[in-house]
């Protein structure tokens, strides 16, 4: 049976992780090689990095981060962040990224998932959408969550997979940062929709969060940021929490 | 961990990967480089016999993949191929007798077929994700427990057919994770991006002798 995923996040700036890492073992918790490796030792099934840098000399500082990280680690990781063009999915491709994510760039071009999709395979194409629940619908947000869309949540979600994004990474902005669970409401509802991966993203607080996630959506996977940088969830922990609760996950 | 100063099994030349442009195999050069076995690219059919042991890698559609692997001009002298060969995910399917990806004919070294996984087997395509795998006594999967997990991304699938199957998974069926004939050999997951246990049926191949 196909395990459910955990995965953490990490937030990448300038080619350093940000965010503060409790980890003890740690020599430098800003260095993404090395926290890397320490979540695949843990058991984390994936990673994602988020580059929110801002500066020109991006790509080439990430590019070399991407090399790094697949030089040591021997699990499968996603690349997001300032993807705009073919160009740019092809360069962390070839530096050894698994998977792409796109947020912002496929809501103002949906044909670039189409694109993406035709030239490196939808297995490639992480779709992320940032929600809000505004006036009774769930609206497609930007700039993580301060800018509103037209696009209804549902229906961007499901014309993405009709375009070619092979996974959904969906994450509520109503919930993140609250660290009272995730928005399993929405999160099933869209799962019943569509017939390619979801990751479940925005909320997690307890070990018991992420069964409920796994429960009532049944999502594919579920994101996390904080919770397992400062430590307060550790994943060996976890796993074992979600096999006795029956859910498939790789020990 | 590996002792970074041991010689690799193989002898200088160690694992020659087929060159044809399915893919990216930085990943896979990345595992090689862990585990200390030495490598190197095929490009012609000279580059065949400077290696002891050869990699076939593959990402994408596998009907494309063999358009390109004609295009090397290197299909008949890897059929004639008597050291160990490995091929990885696509690069799997390619050995096999035909895909429903492009409706290709492939190499038919192993005569089993891919298929399409089946949408109404209640399953989402593609298959991604860690999956326990269950290998029969091979070489290929010694020291691998029963149910360990690998690492799989892909939307076909090689049927299983016992006499081929060195090890089965099950998404919405019963399907082959790794196949045998000979000295050929194909795995359907990533063991460059699963772990412990991929790392060592890496090591596993590069040790294989016939």
């Amino acid at each position: 049976m196909l395990s459910k995923r955990i995965i953490p996040c990490l937030d990448v700036k300038d080619g350093r992780t940000v965010k503060g890492v409790n980890f003890v073992d740690l020599r430098d918790a800003g260095d993404p090689v090395e926290l890397a490796a320490q979540y695949a030792q843990q058991g984390a099934d994936e990673l994602v990095f988020l580059d929110i840098t801002a500066t020109h000399e991006r790509r080439k500082t990430m590019i070399e981060m991407v090399k790094s990280v697949a030089r040591q680690l021997n699990i499968p990781f996603t690349i997001g962040g300032g993807i705009t063009e073919i160009a740019d999915a092809e360069a962390l491709l070839n530096a050894g990224a698994d998977k792409i994510s796109i947020n912002s760039a496929a809501v103002r071009n949906p044909k670039l998932i189409e694109d993406l999709a035709k030239t490196f395979g939808v297995q490639f194409v992480v779709l992320a959408v940032d929600t809000k629940y505004v006036n009774g619908k769930n609206m497609v947000h930007l700039n993580g969550g301060r800018l509103i869309t037209e696009l209804e949540t549902e229906n961007w979600i499901k014309q993405a997979e009709d375009l070619g994004a092979g996974e959904i990474l969906l994450t509520s902005m109503d919930h993140d940062g609250t660290k009272a669970g995730f928005d399993c409401g929405l999160l099933s509802k869209v799962n019943k929709m569509i017939n390619i991966p979801i990751i479940a993203s925005g909320g997690a607080g307890s070990m018991d969060h992420f069964t409920e996630v796994f429960q009532k959506a049944n999502v594919d996977a579920a994101l996390a940021a904080s919770v397992f940088h400062y430590g307060e969830i550790l994943i060996p922990d976890l796993k074992q929490e979600l096999k006795r609760n029956n859910i498939p996950v790789r020990i | 961990m590996e002792d970074k100063n041991s010689k690799s099994p193989l002898g200088d030349l160690g694992v020659g990967i087929i060159n044809y442009g399915a893919g990216n195999i930085f990943s896979l050069t990345a595992a090689l480089d862990r585990l200390n076995v030495t490598y190197g690219m095929v490009n012609t059919e000279s580059d065949l016999e400077k290696y002891s042991h050869i990699i076939i890698p593959g990402v994408g559609h596998a009907g494309a993949a063999m358009e390109k692997l004609k295009g090397t001009g290197l299909v008949e002298a890897i059929k004639k191929l008597t050291k160990p060969v490995l091929g990885i995910c696509v690069g799997m399917q390619l050995i096999t007798e035909h895909s429903e990806e492009g409706d290709a004919a492939l190499l038919n070294i192993v005569p089993v077929k891919t298929k399409k996984f089946d949408k109404s087997l209640n399953i989402k395509i593609p298959h991604m994700g860690w999956n326990a795998v269950s290998p029969k006594n091979n070489s290929l999967f010694e020291g691998v427990e029963d149910n360990t997990q690998f690492y799989f991304v892909h939307s076909y699938f090689i049927e299983y057919n016992p006499t081929f199957d060195i090890a089965s998974a099950d998404y919405g069926l019963k399907f082959s994770a790794a196949v045998q004939k000979d000295n050929f050999y194909g795995v359907q997951f990533h063991p460059e991006k699963s772990g412990k246990a991929g790392e060592l049926v890496l090591k596993n191949f590069s040790n294989l002798s016939l």
